[in-house]
């Protein structure tokens, strides 16, 4: 039990209160058994940290900066604006702190073959990077819609010598990309290890992926600390299954720390083309775990939508769920538009192109900047660049 | 009202017949179709029928059944034209019924609910993939409320001790997965599932059924001696799929064909 009285969780049975749990088919479960164990006895094991910290560092370029975005903040006119910089991260984003470590424990598993799904590719991108270093053999599941609009990631993954597989099922995005990966998984589970790229699914994923994405918020924290001598007031990160917010913010649960998730609001959450499980979502279960689902009066999943394909997902993972039924994180709800501005403004006064993700955090951290007073402090985490975005960005902005 | 299930096996025991059991998607090739199709695989010789309630993201099902329910959803098919079809079915057979769905459509619906409806239309089990027993108590709770029998799964890769936990929780019989893998018809039954029942039937005497891959009369025939129950899924939708002038010909044709 936490200072404020947040239980971290999850539970032995893979619960965040009601949230959670192993909805998987039978053949997945001695798999997602064999996981939990060998994730547990790797987190016990110094030589296993000890790979993973010289790694991040030596290999993906930790740590990221913390940076004070002065030209944003008084643009904002309120509060100082912060941004964690896992946008420097290698690959781009902070998808690599997750893909090394669930390689890392893959390899230790004797399993040789590495499947992943992607939205926006940067996932994808990472783990084929961290297959390309270990020499295994990678399969992205990504569908066709994402592949024509992140046409640069899925190259990227085919220089670094992953076999990238075309959805063409359902709405062609990161849902049906996951329905893909999941079924190769039960077909191939005793040599492939399914490195799921958000904190979702079946436990103990959430868990693992919280674990390895958590060095963002220690980091932030501690650089918060030395560099303005307080820490933020307010914590913000944008909400797709969400593992950078995840990752961020379980720094922050024991601390009077406000923490805020920004979900794509789409072309307006009245529209229904958004993605804004938190936000416009109800319980129920979706790849292997029991959250909040964008979802029609008969249970069926629904189509989403958002500029963004890394936030384009109707789930979004249990423990955000938690945190959300127990106060301790409030979720709202960017729309493109929105998101578009911001993308443009962190580019113009900070010289930073953000992924149009991120640019979702910006955008609400700005205006939240904007009614708090100049003393305080806001932390965004800036979780991935923007190269692979500048296509679409160009066609909404009609040049 | 108790499940027919039970009495099925022990008849069919008697007979020293194994069940065959037919799978079809409710609403699909349309909604109308979907009680007449039933009755057709009754006539032609199925024992018992699996009728699937179609989910948009069925991940233990291959391409057929992803077809067949996405084509259904798109025809209109819903939980409560699933329980329609599933009233309208128990008026012109006599078999045992089971619904096959994935987990969130029901508990949308609200599970007692549902329940009380399928137990209501005649429905005698249910079987839901993405159900593992340790997640299952509350379905557990109400599906023996109301009489319904819940089938939980085996496969190739489950443990001695997670095939102990499912033949604890279900009722009705073990669904023994045939393949590691999804559904979708194969040309070969692999030889390893006898072994499999094997291990089952030390555990329980409840009745074991085989599906996953079955699609030929020699694969039916395989498993006579070893299984108490074959189930046949997407071969006979592929083959009500490639007869759109006679879908119900086509169903009663290949349910005879498997005899």
């Amino acid at each position: 039990m936490s200072a404020r009285g947040f239980v971290k969780g999850p539970d032995s049975r893979g619960r965040f209160g009601e949230f959670g749990g192993r909805f998987v088919p039978e053949t997945l479960m001695a798999a997602v058994d064999e996981l939990s164990t060998a994730f547990a006895e790797s987190q016990n094991d110094p030589d296993f940290r000890q790979e993973f910290d010289l790694l991040s560092k030596t290999f993906s370029g930790r740590p990221t900066p913390l940076y004070r975005a002065d030209r944003l903040s008084e643009s904002a006119g309120g509060a100082r604006i912060w941004l964690k910089r896992e946008d420097l991260l290698h690959t781009g984003a902070h998808k690599l702190n997750n893909a090394l470590g669930q390689v890392l424990l893959a390899r230790r598993m004797g399993k040789h073959r590495i499947i992943a799904e992607t939205g926006a590719g940067q996932h994808g991108v990472a783990v084929a990077t961290v297959c390309a270093k270990f020499g295994l053999q990678c399969v992205v599941y990504m569908g066709t819609e994402d592949m024509a609009r992140q046409s640069v990631n899925v190259y990227k993954m085919r220089l670094l010598g992953a076999t990238v597989e075309a959805v063409e099922s359902g709405s062609k995005t990161l849902k049906d990309a996951t329905n893909e990966a999941i079924r190769d998984w039960v077909t191939n589970v005793l040599d492939t290890h399914y490195v799921i790229g958000s904190a979702v699914g079946p436990h103990p994923y959430p868990l693992m992926v919280r674990e390895f994405q958590s060095v963002i918020g220690r980091e932030a924290r501690a650089q918060m600390v030395d560099a303005a001598g307080q820490l933020p007031d307010v914590v913000v990160a944008c909400v797709g299954g969400g593992s950078n917010a995840i990752g961020i913010f379980a720094a922050f649960y024991d601390d009077p720390v406000r923490l805020v998730g920004v979900e794509a609001a789409g072309r307006g959450l009245k529209t229904g083309a958004h993605a804004a499980s938190l936000v416009g979502g109800r319980p129920g279960v979706l790849h292997g775990s029991l959250s909040y689902v964008l979802q029609d009066d008969d249970g069926q999943i629904v189509e989403t939508h958002s500029i963004s394909a890394g936030l384009d997902y109707p789930g979004v993972g249990p423990e955000h769920a938690r945190l959300k039924e127990q106060g301790r994180a409030e979720y709202v709800a960017v729309t493109d538009e929105q998101a578009l501005a911001a993308f443009h403004q962190c580019s113009r006064l900070e010289g930073i192109i953000p992924a149009l993700e991120s640019s979702h955090a910006i955008s609400y951290a700005s205006g939240l900047a904007g009614g708090l007073a100049a003393e305080q402090n806001v932390l965004v985490n800036l979780s991935g660049r923007g190269d692979k975005d500048l296509d679409i960005v160009r066609q909404s902005s009609g040049g | 009202m108790s499940s027919r299930i039970g009495p099925a096996f022990h008849r069919l025991r008697q007979d020293r017949r194994m069940a065959l059991i037919a799978y079809l998607t409710a609403g699909y090739p349309n909604l109308e179709s979907t009680p007449e199709l039933l009755a057709a695989v009754a006539e032609a010789g199925a024992d018992m029928v699996e009728l699937g309630i179609p989910f948009s993201d069925p991940l233990a099902d291959g391409k057929t059944i992803q077809a067949t329910s996405q084509a259904a959803l798109t025809g209109g098919i819903t939980v409560v034209g699933a329980l329609e079809a599933g009233r309208r079915a128990r008026r012109l057979v006599a078999i045992p019924m089971l619904f096959m769905t994935y987990l969130n459509p029901i508990l949308s619906f609200g599970l007692a609910r549902f329940c009380k409806e399928a137990a209501g239309a005649g429905i005698d089990g249910l079987i839901v993939p993405d159900l593992p027993p340790e997640e299952a108590g509350e379905l557990r709770a109400a599906a023996s409320a109301q009489g319904l029998d819940l089938v939980f799964f085996v496969s190739p890769t489950s443990s001695a001790q997670r095939i102990d936990a499912a033949c604890e929780a279900a009722t009705g019989f073990i669904y023994c997965i045939a393949v590691t893998g999804i559904t979708g018809a194969r040309s070969a039954l692999d030889p390893k599932v006898i072994p499999l029942i094997e291990r089952v039937r030390e555990r329980t005497d409840l009745p074991v059924v085989v599906g996953f891959g079955l699609s030929r009369r020699e694969h039916i025939a395989a498993l006579e001696g070893h299984a108490d129950g074959a189930i046949v899924a997407s071969a006979l939708l592929d083959a009500i799929r490639d007869a759109p002038a006679d879908p119900v010909g086509a169903a009663s044709g290949f349910i005879r064909g498997l005899r």
